[in-house]
């Protein structure tokens, strides 16, 4: 099988994620129901949709943080995420990144970092072993990058909004991610932070997926490959920004509002 | 400067219990032999603090039983010396309930190095049990605070309940030797107060290790946003249980040293009321600072040895004082003192400008921008 190696960036190649007929239900409520689409390698797929969509809760499932009742969540062709505890699924390389920024203020911007990036947990490596040279390199890189590394001694509180919704993308980042998952990311940006932000994912883009969930149209036309659709849990629509937005039942139901405000 | 902020600031903390330390290793020479075991029993106080610290300073957990490890740590130590006391026979309190043989399970601890191992290994075993049960079910916050002030309670219930076996409400006492020395001769009492400060100094250069490692970060950063620290893909219950444990331990041992200097231990010593008064040690001195603990145990305990002597029932209110005065102005404890002028000039700046502000309502930088300096000082 070593040639099917190389042929994995093609147009076919395997979904990185595939999300299979997926329900989730809150007290009775079904929050999304019957949800499938796939994300290949090196996407970047954005969710839109009106707000109590679903779009949120697809990527709570994802990562472990909600309990789906039904379907199938796979990853890579083999895990179930949808079987399996939070810190595992983040240790199979899904990254998220929930939507208010949240850093740890206790310790500094480096150590945030390096917290990040160890990819080893347990107790003895914890306390026992540094960050291999490579590690710490690749944290003066992602530093440089969202323009941090001046900072690395100071603690995060003392950082704009934006600044530490970097920090954080930075943190995932670290841990070399295969599917990245980010929630608003540049709510509360400013147009150039926004800007700064696709710049970002453009580059994130060729180390792994992202799946990000956005009201900004502008940034969802800048970055994405493709979008889907969300409305009252389900799946309206998917295709490339152009598409969707001539889609008429999504003019409707989701871009058709904003453009009447 | 701000580069090595972090740095300076646990360099001076080092500097902190370097001092303190020195003090405790010349007390002896300096004070009568009661202040000495007086200064002995504080210092059991110290240890407890700062493995406490450790669970709430650093790693926000706020454990309010933490009696039940101490008083775990000193009944192995006190089932020990009582049976050495008793000299082979069965101690006295049993023969008053009608025993006479032994319990089976009182017998293992007439060897010391039995009891000494089970002084750590009792409240690790019943600290990781309770940690597995709550960690890993997601309890947290006040839940567990509540659920840890309630094992106080039962601690003390039981151990009041079960005469025949631990000496009721009265407690184990009335030793005379360790180890073949006598607990009454000078020499011993000395050889203990440097066991205790070793120890006391040994835990906090073990905790300080820690906080400086990355566990230390996770412990922060579980303290800031848990959910979070899941995320990033640690395990978090398992450090939460570790650093339970490892806490519990290291009041197990304080309990244990306590027991042999102050030669009495009681329900009332472990129960819900000690346990309070411990978290009260660290907040006093300050939260996740470690040296704070210490400082924190030996000063209230100092205080209050001081004010009871002069006026013993006024030395609880006084207490409670203190408390409020500490949450209201003072939230990072004693280690927050060198920063107060900075606070209350930042204060004055305030209340200055907040007076100008009346006069032209538009202009709210200024005051915002010293609120922010306060805050910024509270968390560096």
């Amino acid at each position: 099988m070593p040639d099917t190696a190389t042929l994995v960036r093609a147009q076919d190649a395997p979904a990185l994620l595939s999300i299979e007929d997926v329900s989730v239900v809150f007290d009775g409520f079904h929050a999304i129901s019957h949800v499938s689409t796939t994300v290949g390698q090196n996407e970047i797929r954005f969710f839109i949709g009106p707000n109590g969509a679903g779009k949120t809760t697809i990527l709570d499932a994802i990562c472990g943080k909600n309990r789906v009742a039904g379907g199938r969540i796979m990853f890579k062709g083999k895990y179930d995420l949808a079987r399996m505890k939070d810190y595992k699924i983040a240790n199979l390389g899904v990254s998220r990144k929930f939507q208010a920024p949240s850093v740890f203020n206790g310790i500094t911007i480096l150590e945030n970092m390096e917290l990040a990036a160890a990819n080893r947990h347990s107790l003895y490596s914890t306390t026992f072993l540094n960050l291999k040279a490579d590690q710490r390199d690749y944290i003066r890189y992602i530093l440089d990058f969202i323009g941090l590394y001046d900072k690395r001694f100071d603690y995060p509180t003392r950082l704009s909004h934006g600044e530490k919704q970097w920090l954080e993308i930075g943190m995932l980042l670290t841990q070399h991610p295969d599917l990245l998952l980010l929630d608003e990311p540049v709510a509360g940006m400013s147009r150039r932070e926004t800007e700064h932000t696709a710049e970002l994912l453009r580059r994130v883009k060729q180390e792994c997926s992202v799946i990000v969930v956005e009201h900004d149209m502008q940034f969802a036309k800048d970055v994405s490959d493709d979008v889907t659709v969300f409305h009252e849990g389900k799946v309206l629509a998917e295709g490339t920004m152009d598409e969707v937005s001539r889609n008429q039942t999504v003019i409707d139901v989701y871009l058709g509002r904003g453009g009447d405000q | 400067m701000t580069l090595i902020q972090p740095a300076r600031t646990q360099r001076n903390r080092l500097v902190l219990a370097a001092v303190i330390f020195a003090a405790l290793a010349a007390a002896p020479a300096l004070l009568p032999m009661f202040r000495t075991t007086l200064i002995a029993r504080f210092m059991c106080y110290a240890i407890v603090a700062v493995g406490l610290d450790m669970i709430w300073g650093y790693t926000g957990i706020m454990s309010l039983g933490h009696g039940v490890y101490f008083g775990l740590g000193a009944y192995c130590m006190a089932m020990y010396l009582k049976l050495a006391a008793a000299d082979g026979g069965i101690p006295d309190f049993m023969q008053w309930s009608g025993f006479d043989a032994l319990p089976a399970w009182w017998a293992p601890f007439a060897n010391p190095a039995f009891a000494f191992a089970m002084v750590v290994l009792v409240p690790v075993a019943v600290s990781v049990v309770i940690g597995l049960l709550t960690f890993l079910h997601n309890i947290k916050g006040v839940y567990f605070s509540i659920l840890s002030q309630a094992l106080a309670l039962i601690m003390s219930v039981l151990l009041v309940g079960s005469q025949q076996y631990t000496g009721g409400s009265n407690g184990l006492t009335d030793f005379d030797t360790i180890l073949g020395a006598s607990l009454s001769s000078p020499v011993t009492e000395v050889a203990l107060y440097y066991v205790t400060l070793a120890v006391l100094v040994g835990v906090f250069a073990l905790c300080f290790f820690l906080v400086n490692r990355r566990i230390g970060k996770i412990f922060m950063a579980i303290r800031d946003s848990e959910n979070r620290v899941r995320f990033t893909g640690y395990n978090t219950a398992v450090f939460k249980v570790f650093i339970y444990a490892l806490s519990a331990a290291v009041a197990g041992v304080a309990g244990a040293l306590y027991v042999s200097q102050v030669g009495i231990i009681t329900p009332s010593d472990v129960g819900v009321s000690p346990s309070v008064q411990m978290i009260v040690w660290v907040a006093i001195g300050g939260r996740g600072t470690l040296v704070g603990a210490i400082l924190g145990a030996l000063i209230a305990n100092g205080v209050e040895t001081a004010a009871s002597e002069s006026f013993p029932d006024l030395w609880n209110y006084l207490l409670g004082l203190v408390c409020i005065v500490v949450v209201l102005f003072l939230p990072g404890g004693l280690m927050d003192l060198p920063r107060v002028p900075a606070r209350i000039r930042a204060w004055l700046n305030r209340s200055r400008l907040g007076g100008g502000a009346r006069l032209s309502p538009g202009d709210r930088a200024p005051a915002s921008s010293a609120t922010l300096s306060g805050k910024e000082a509270r968390d560096a």
